[in-house]
């Protein structure tokens, strides 16, 4: 895949703050980046610097390989994290003034059936629902069929039906081809969306990669645990098991080789839990923090 | 009824307030500014109920008229312009005292009967005979010589509210920055708003201008294109201050006050309720710097005298001066966020 997006010594600045601080990586097109971190850790920031909405004070920012010019707005749809729209305008209103801001529009008949709309068209803005709301925000990020959809966590605020639907809605625009830099706070919809992730803390990136090949670099394939009172001799415990408060927790990469371990140490498996760490726990590793309290 | 959650709603939008800290300067400077403004207004004649312009240099004429208090005597170089100024309400009376004493009142004038009557009991125990003139051959009443004033301040409310205030919403809700991520330029939008305004300027205008037409039969004595071109340049030139006022503040109480700040001594000094005549020189010359003032001086020669396009095209000029100078400005001073 040829790159889309390059992104080197990225660096910005508010008073007392340095929000991004020497940020690099580039977009493959095709892929769908996500930038991760907690609020104020400066992926938003890092964003707004890649849409064009803010400027950088330093770095350097290639889309196809040359600086951006004045078509780079034409190729981008931005979805943002608070968005408002003018009041008394329809849903349809509101497509057809996007619409008409680009050289490029995609037929509004798919659109609105991809973003479900269809049923919305009349209605006041104002009066969506947040997963309405979002479907249609995302529409209008859609409307000059972009070759990059920036997404600045779209899915926060829904509740959890509306966010599986959204991501449905994601899955069909990866498959269409589309390249989506994506910022999220949510492990699990960086985990189901993203080819590629950059853990952001505190205006750096700590950690780049493929989902699955961090958390297989950094962590054992599962978690096994029984709590002590299932084991029959407590003295010695299993091989590859230590104590960890009630219970004996064991880390590993065989979990049929550990399974067998507690069935000679005739441990009861009734409460046995086996468990796959997550990028939230690839977070507090890499920055002693949680990823929503920082 | 909750009154705690009422108190809190309360707490939260005071904190708001005065922790705008450039919105609430305003607030508290406004008023104060105000006041100050109305004071050096009319410090000249804050007590003279009455204007009455006099031929030649007051100071020199000799008349027991002279004595009365509470008229303002103003002097008068030019006759004709004099007699113009009375035709147009800026003068209750108008007379010159350099040998027979001689007088000029417009008949349609309630101001103008009352000053008579008080210059004709000064003269009362005199043999003088007062020789007068009435100012009636074209029927200008007071609602005559208002209503385009009246047309102009709509078209000033609107143009700046309906451009300045909304602007800077906008960039307050976040619908700039959302715009902003698409190709749409800057120039592109504000010239959007600019054209919107005027639309909206130019049918409520028409609809207001019938209407009153139709029940209250004011006169209209020049040219209609001429009038819709005052209108239009005039509106062109607040809806520019408008723009300038929103090229980059972010609170809308801010703007309100900067608006306010506008458009009340607008109000004021353009002439549109009543004459400068005789307020302070510099009054004057600031309300010459008022686009209100010439659209409405623009409007009344059209209106009253049967000015044509010609006739207006200086007024018509200076405003799109002003309004390029500000567009300009406003275009330079853009922020979107």
């Amino acid at each position: 895949m040829t790159t889309l997006l390059t992104v080197d010594k990225l660096i910005k600045s508010f008073p007392g703050v340095r929000a991004v601080d020497g940020i690099s990586f580039a977009v493959r097109e095709g892929q769908c980046f996500g930038l991760l971190g907690p609020n104020g850790a400066g992926k938003t920031t890092t964003l707004e610097i890649l849409e064009g909405i803010t400027d950088a004070d330093s770095g350097e920012i290639r889309y196809r390989g040359l600086p951006r010019g004045d078509g780079y707005r034409q190729a981008i749809g931005i979805q943002f994290q608070h968005t408002a729209l003018q009041d008394f305008q329809t849903v349809r209103e509101a497509l057809a003034l996007f619409a008409s801001f680009y050289d490029r529009v995609r037929p509004l008949d798919g659109l609105i059936e991809l973003c479900n709309l269809g049923e919305l068209l009349d209605r006041d803005t104002r009066k969506l629902s947040g997963g309405q709301r979002q479907r249609l925000l995302l529409a209008i990020a859609l409307v000059n069929d972009p070759d990059l959809v920036f997404l600045d966590e779209p899915t926060t605020g829904l509740d959890p039906q509306s966010r599986r639907n959204f991501w449905h809605l994601l899955d069909s625009i990866k498959a269409a081809g589309k390249t989506v830099l994506l910022t999220t706070h949510y492990m699990e919809e960086a985990s189901v969306l993203c080819d590629e992730i950059a853990v952001i803390d505190r205006g750096h990136i700590i950690e780049q990669g493929a989902p699955a090949a961090l958390l297989a670099a950094h962590f054992p394939r599962a978690l096994v645990r029984v709590p002590l009172h299932a084991l029959t001799q407590t003295a010695t415990l299993p091989v590859g098991f230590d104590r960890q408060g009630a219970y004996a927790v064991a880390a590993t990469d065989d979990i049929d080789g550990t399974l067998k371990g507690l069935h000679a140490h005739e441990a009861a498996l009734d409460e046995l839990h086996i468990t796959t760490p997550t990028l939230d726990d690839l977070f507090l590793k890499l920055t002693g923090h949680g990823l929503r309290e920082s | 009824m909750n009154l705690t959650r009422i108190g809190a709603v309360i707490v939260a939008r005071n904190r708001e307030f005065y922790r705008d800290k450039a919105g609430l300067g305003w607030n508290i400077f406004m008023p104060v500014a105000m006041v100050l403004g109305f004071a050096f207004i009319f410090s000249n004649a804050s007590e003279d109920m009455y204007k009455v312009g006099v031929l030649g240099d007051p100071a020199a004429a000799q008349s027991p008229f002279l004595d009365t208090r509470y008229v303002q005597f103003i002097g008068q170089d030019d006759a004709t312009a004099a007699i113009d100024k009375l035709r147009y309400h800026r003068l209750d009376l108008l007379v010159d005292l350099r040998g027979v004493p001689r007088y000029w009142v417009n008949e349609l004038s309630p101001n103008g009967y009352i000053v008579e009557r008080l210059l004709l009991q000064s003269y009362a125990d005199r043999s003088t005979t007062l020789q007068r003139e009435a100012v009636s051959e074209r029927e200008i009443r007071y609602v005559d010589w208002l209503l385009p004033g009246i047309l102009g301040l709509n078209i000033m409310f609107s143009s700046l509210w309906g451009v300045g205030w909304v602007i800077v919403r906008y960039r307050k809700n976040g619908v700039l920055r959302r715009l902003r991520a698409t190709p749409l330029r800057a120039g592109e939008f504000l010239v959007a708003q600019i054209a919107s305004r005027l639309l909206v300027v130019s049918v409520v205008s028409v609809f207001v201008f019938v209407t009153t037409h139709a029940l209250l039969g004011f006169p209209m004595r020049g040219s209609y294109i001429a009038l819709a071109l005052v209108f239009l340049a005039g509106a062109i030139a607040l809806i520019s201050v408008g723009l300038t006022v929103a090229a980059r503040v972010r609170s809308e109480e801010l703007a309100n006050g900067l608006l306010d700040m506008l458009a009340f001594p607008m109000m004021i000094v353009s002439g549109v309720w009543f004459s400068l005549e005789g307020t302070n020189v510099w009054v004057q010359r600031i309300a010459e710097l008022s686009p209100l003032t010439h659209m409405v001086d623009a409007a009344r020669r059209i209106m009253l005298d049967g000015a044509g396009v010609a006739d207006v095209g200086a007024e018509i000029g200076l405003l799109m001066l002003i309004a390029g100078a500000l567009l300009a400005l406003s275009a330079k001073a853009f922020r979107w966020q």
